[in-house]
């Protein structure tokens, strides 16, 4: 496998990974019972996917919990933290607007047959994400004045990572659904994050590992 | 205009869940979900009802929609009448003006 | 087991029910056929059921706390997996269990309520605490198995939803069983450390264990009509012997010592004789003064309140659709 692909993996893995833990946290705290459900149903998807890209890239726990936060390469909007529900369902979206174009991708590019039937599985998955998150996105941001506001507090704190994975066919798809929740749509040309190419991340994915791999750490070389 | 204040009676109503697990079987009951409308009335029933894949289809319908008629239950002593399906609080009406019903 | 307060005495007898009701109701129980929600009930009956349903569910709801409390920190991928799916399955538990008490005539809403102001009871284990990894191994093996002896019993209850929701459950309970025993059975072939964590978890775990069962038979208000009315189907003393009986052997296979020192096989009886729970911390528990009493509902009541927007904002938004549907 070429270098530029196994990185192109490593971004899908650790997103997928990390945006899976971030859903995990919503068990038991989630607005209803059915979301909770819902959320753990996605949450087990994308730790799916993350494992089955981690595994052809190298042994699944090591690079889980055995890399510092520099070395993960996942789109920093993954590593975020869950804010409130309107934040968690429209970083979804967007997550989601974006693996919509890139399992396809996977699948017809990809060499290695293993990686084909991930992306396969995943196509039909993310699916049922985006449908998902956009839904929550529209019934949130026409809902009632409360959640208009924080579901456009959310577009402001969220649209400046974009950077990592916004092409021209996320914005074709993420803008209309915006409209329809009502919300203003920012401008395609507004500043961005930088991205995590060279390791760089938010100050959350710290806290994050710390609290994920604290255990493993604490017993290395131990089969769990 | 219902008052859209939390998963009250006129929010969230109760939708009934059925479920065809392979091609040539009927649909099976399976129980019941809470939700706003169809759409989501359809994810939540997936996502609740078919964890493990137990379904190639899915119905479900608005609970006060159904019609129950038990005639084996009544025989001699009632006439068969027409119900809901069971004795949910939010399956009647109850008039604007009256509290603690 | 997740129904320990059922044996509160029912004093409410429906005085002017026709007795030609009553009668065909009990020969039909008796019969083993099952009651459907539009079937003619004794009102007692009916109150017991929401409460032992009910009772059940929020037991499934509240168990996902203390378990989901160490999915961000699970240490392997492949275990985390497999709690995520447990942790969901119980919240659908939860979920099946609301809708067979709702075909008894009370509102999901309701029934909420009654958890959230502490009207409701769930069951006593899930106020204790996980402080290890080897907690959700414990958990899995000991609390979901004393879980499934009370269960696969209630698959036979008089009551149609309820008995079929149990079925549903029971199916998916054996792989939270089997789970959770491989977690230990991994930690006790594991490091130094790793066996210290086991029988550290067993050592907490154990009398909560057998405490599900309830009080003993003698001290319960007794449950003649649940036994006739097929809603529990065996004594709270027969669980508990059955559960020692089966996982005593599975600590021996672990090479873990159960904490109980007047523990011993006797061969005349092929049963294991037991100590005695610690009946005041039972009761305590059951008072709301245990580890997690508190933390455990205001966690409950936090989420729901949290999530009032959220719910508003959705009925809001189907309102407004079939308002817009209706004008167009």
């Amino acid at each position: 496998m070429s270098a530029t692909s196994e990185a192109v993996l490593l971004t899908v893995a650790d997103s997928c990974l990390l945006l899976s833990h971030r859903l995990s946290e919503w068990m038991s705290n989630a607005p209803t019972m059915e979301e909770d459900i819902a959320l753990g149903n996605i949450a087990l998807d994308l730790l799916g996917q993350a494992r089955g890209l981690l595994h052809v890239l190298g042994d699944e726990d090591e690079l889980a919990y055995f890399r510092d936060p520099q070395e993960f390469r996942n789109a920093l909007i993954c590593e975020l933290p869950n804010g409130d529900f309107a934040f968690t369902t429209l970083r979804l979206f967007l997550v989601s607007a974006w693996l919509e174009s890139v399992w396809p991708a996977l699948v017809t590019s990809s060499v290695a047959s293993d990686v084909r039937g991930v992306a396969e599985k995943a196509v039909k998955e993310n699916a049922y994400h985006l449908r998902h998150a956009s839904s929550w996105v529209i019934r949130l941001g026409d809902g009632t004045e409360e959640s208009h506001r924080r579901m456009a507090d959310a577009l402001d704190a969220l649209w400046p990572y974009r950077g990592e994975i916004a092409a021209h066919d996320w914005y074709d798809r993420v803008e209309p659904v915006l409209a329809t929740a009502t919300l203003t749509v920012p401008d395609r040309q507004a500043w961005t994050q930088r991205s995590s190419g060279d390791g760089w991340h938010t100050e959350h994915l710290g806290c994050l590992l710390a609290e994920m791999q604290s255990l493993a750490r604490a017993h290395p070389g131990a089969k769990w | 205009m219902p008052q859209p204040d939390g998963d009250r009676r006129d929010g969230w109503p109760l939708w009934e869940v059925f479920l065809r697990s392979r091609n040539g079987l009927h649909h099976q009951h399976v129980g019941s979900v809470h939700a706003v409308d169809v759409e989501m009335a359809i994810e939540n029933a997936r996502d609740v009802y078919t964890r493990r894949g137990e379904a190639i289809s899915i119905w479900v319908v608005p609970s006060a929609s159904i019609v129950a008629s038990d005639p084996a239950d009544k025989d001699e002593l009632f006439e068969p009448a027409l119900s809901k399906i069971y004795r949910h609080p939010t399956f009647y009406e109850v008039p604007d003006g009256v509290s603690n019903i | 087991m997740y129904s320990q307060a059922l044996d509160e005495r029912d004093d409410h007898g429906d005085a002017s029910a026709p007795e030609q009701l009553e009668a065909r109701f009990e020969a039909r129980v008796a019969a083993e056929e099952k009651v459907e929600p539009n079937d003619w009930m004794p009102e007692a009956y009916r109150r017991t059921l929401i409460r032992q349903i009910s009772q059940h569910a929020h037991s499934e709801i509240i168990g996902m706390q203390p378990e989901g409390n160490w999915i961000t920190r699970a240490p392997s991928l492949r275990r985390k997996a497999i709690l995520l799916a447990k942790v969901q399955d119980e919240a659908g538990h939860g979920l099946y269990l609301y809708a067979a008490a709702e075909t008894l005539g009370i509102s999901r809403d309701e029934l909420v309520d009654q958890l959230l102001d502490g009207r409701a009871k769930y069951s006593s284990i899930f106020n204790y605490p996980t402080l290890t990894w080897a907690d959700i191994g414990a958990i899995g093996w000991l609390v979901d198995g004393a879980a499934i002896m009370n269960q696969i019993p209630l698959c036979r209850c008089s009551y149609g939803p309820y008995a079929r929701a149990m079925v549903r459950i029971c199916k998916e309970e054996s792989f939270h069983q089997r789970q959770g025993f491989e977690i230990m059975t991994t930690l006790s072939r594991g490091t130094a450390g790793q066996r210290a964590m086991a029988q550290d978890a067993l050592n907490r775990w154990w009398w909560p264990s057998l405490m599900m069962f309830g009080p003993h038979d003698s001290e319960s208000v007794h449950s003649d009509t649940s036994m006739r009315w097929k809603i529990k189907r065996f004594s709270n003393d027969e669980l508990r012997q059955k559960f020692v009986d089966v996982t005593v052997p599975q600590a021996d296979f672990l090479g873990l010592s159960v904490p109980d020192p007047d523990l011993r096989f006797d061969g005349s009886t092929s049963h294991y004789v037991f100590g005695e729970p610690d009946w005041d911390e039972f009761r305590a528990v059951l008072r709301g003064e245990g580890p997690c009493n508190t933390q455990r509902i205001a966690h409950r009541r936090k989420s729901h309140d949290e999530g009032e927007w959220v719910r508003a904002a959705a009925a809001a938004h189907a309102a407004k659709t079939k308002a817009r549907h209706a004008a167009a």
